[in-house]
């Protein structure tokens, strides 16, 4: 039994997400493939070879892979998979934006379904996944002879290093040809990413406007060593670029503390939030819903609080 | 140009769902049900195509049980042509609803299927790129900007670093994220236009599609609750609890 965990990475080094699919690809039992598929990915080939509890890293390098398109990447593993001879008998990647497109493809052509963004594993064919914005958990069985899984990565710690796993090279699929890939615009920051940070500073639409956002979050989130996030609300308006957004159907986030100001706590913000360590709430009405899961609250006006806040840290 | 809506009849995105009591799934009687919101995102951006005359006609679809044909009605509201539903009292799983759709799809040559990035009650973020693979079309998922023109798409993404844009060869499958566009209210009159608009019913079996599902859910169960918290009267009072309580300063 061979676990193919797909990694997440940017040809240079592994993206923290595949770490902690690692781990969950390790309470499966069995071996564990790493699968890199890039162009000029040898030295994220190199670091998947170090990730403790991993048996072996496939390497398919090709220019097809530049675009990380999820056609071109899919077929790549269902390549993998076929060859494997029915030795793989789960693929399990993390549920980031790449995991979420990607996975589905190659659960599709296989004819098996695929279980969204786990959070637990009861034995090889079942599995705990939230549904309803994480209002439920359900635990489902798969009766497919591949398991094609999404991990929840907050749900799971990540890998260390330690590891020394062969690495071989496979033959690349052609490219499809379907997609091209024009531009990325990536938000630059010099702070940790929201998915890995131990504190995140998130703001609302009580922050006002973009301005106020940065003016009054970033000293704290500086002193802190703090990711940002923010609402829905506050990406809507455009404070804030979309890949701040915590939510339901933004990012999944598990911090050791998490600061919500000027946000009023709707049930899609809690599921991206609510496994933190500790919660504080900062808003202005004492009434507002994200008092009811923050361990520490105080109503106060945002302007005031954040700047004596952050003096006092 | 067709394009093709795949929409989905879920609980209102108000409604704080309730786990039953004997673990078997969430109480969904006398719930508020509404139009997934990505798929009213879906509908909006279609409709817009065929405004801006790229697109000529917009077909919404709804696979599930008879109470589908209200979302499909809402959709004709906001401004789609005719709807089909798929009716079924059976469970269906995303790898299911997918293959229904290829179905239509190959029946109605669409040259874009527009879908929701994922459903608001299982979260299972699936169809739209199951659908795709099922195709061999291209997919460009989670959509802030859809531009057609020529046989082609362009279309900016929103993932986790930020944005991208994909040039992808039409026919494709594009699922919408929410700043795709701010969904118009249906007004009246559109509501009452909207009934007299085609509504075709099938089965699966006219589709010679197999539903069955792949998963079984064993159980259903509240998440932990985390335990009530306090009040800190000031500042210094939270920097002194998150400091010697709760350790994380
Ligand atoms: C399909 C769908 C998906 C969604 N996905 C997400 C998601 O992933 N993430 C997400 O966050 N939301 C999501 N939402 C939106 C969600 O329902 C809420 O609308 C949103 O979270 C509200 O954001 P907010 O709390 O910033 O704004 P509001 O609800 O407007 O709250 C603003 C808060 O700021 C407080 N405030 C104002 N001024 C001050 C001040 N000076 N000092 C202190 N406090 C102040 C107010 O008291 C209020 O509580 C989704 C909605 C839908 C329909």
């Amino acid at each position: 039994m061979t676990v193919l965990v797909i990694a997440e990475h940017d040809n240079a080094s592994l993206k923290g997400a595949t770490l902690n699919t690692v781990t969950a690809a390790a309470r499966l039992g069995g071996d564990i493939a790493l699968l890199v598929v890039g162009a000029g990915a040898g030295a994220a080939a190199e670091a998947a070879a170090k990730v403790a509890g991993v048996s072996k890293v496939l390497v398919a390098d090709s220019a097809a892979f530049a675009d990380q398109s999820a056609e071109n990447v899919a077929a790549q593993i269902l390549a993998v998979v076929g060859a494997s001879a029915g030795s793989i008998t789960h693929v399990l990647a993390p549920a980031t934006t790449f995991g979420k497109n990607v996975l589905p493809r190659v659960a599709a052509l296989l004819d098996v379904a695929q279980i969204s963004e786990i959070v637990a594993i009861e034995s090889a064919d079942t599995f705990v996944r939230p549904i309803y914005a994480g209002n439920a958990l359900a635990t489902v069985k798969s009766a497919d002879a591949v398991k094609v899984i999404t991990v929840r990565t907050t749900a799971f710690e990540a890998a260390g290093e330690g590891g020394s796993a062969a690495v071989e090279q496979l033959s690349a699929v052609a490219d499809s040809g379907l997609s091209k890939l024009l531009g990325r615009e990536l938000t630059k920051s010099a702070r940790p990413e929201l998915g890995a940070a131990k504190i995140i500073v998130s703001g609302g639409r009580g922050m006002g406007s973009g301005e106020n956002y940065h003016a009054v979050l970033e000293p704290l989130a500086d002193k802190l060593g703090a990711a940002l996030g923010a609402s829905r609300a506050a990406v809507d308006a455009g404070y804030v670029p979309n890949d701040y957004q915590v939510g339901q159907t933004g990012k999944i986030v598990a911090p050791q503390l998490y600061l919500a100001v000027g946000i009023s706590g709707a049930i899609q913000h809690l599921a991206g939030m609510k496994d933190s360590k500790v919660i504080v709430a900062i808003n202005k009405d004492p009434e507002a819903p994200i008092f009811q899961v923050a361990d520490y609250g105080l109503v106060a006006d945002l302007f005031e609080a954040v700047p004596q806040l952050a003096a006092a840290v | 140009m067709k394009i093709l809506v795949p929409v989905k009849r879920v609980v209102d995105y108000n409604v704080k769902v309730r786990v039953k009591s004997d673990g078997t799934g969430v109480d969904i009687a006398n719930v508020k049900m509404s139009m997934n919101p990505f798929d009213e995102i879906a509908v909006e951006e279609a409709v817009r195509l065929k405004e801006a005359g790229v697109a000529t006609e917009v077909v919404a679809v709804s696979c599930g049980v008879g109470a589908c044909q209200e979302t499909l009605r809402t959709a004709m509201a906001i401004g789609a042509d005719r709807g089909i539903l798929v009716e079924t009292d059976a469970e269906l799983q995303p790898l299911a609803v997918a293959k229904l759709l290829k179905a239509l799809c190959d029946k109605e040559q669409p040259q874009v299927v527009i879908c929701g990035k994922q459903a608001i009650d299982d979260d299972a973020n699936q169809t739209g790129q199951m659908l795709s693979a099922l195709m061999g079309w291209p997919q460009a998922t989670f959509a802030s900007k859809v531009a057609v023109s020529a046989g082609k798409a362009t279309v900016t993404r929103e993932i986790d670093g930020g944005l991208e844009t994909l040039e992808i060869a039409l026919p494709a499958v594009v699922t919408t994220d929410l700043r795709l566009n701010e969904p118009r209210y249906a007004t009246l009159p559109n509501i009452m236009k909207a009934k007299k608009k085609p509504l075709e019913t099938v089965k699966p079996a006219d589709l010679g599609v197999d539903v069955a599902p792949r998963l079984t859910t064993l159980k259903v169960v509240e998440p932990p609750k985390r335990s009530a918290g306090v009040m800190v009267a000031d500042v210094a009072q939270l920097v002194e609890k998150l400091k010697n309580e709760a350790k994380v300063l």
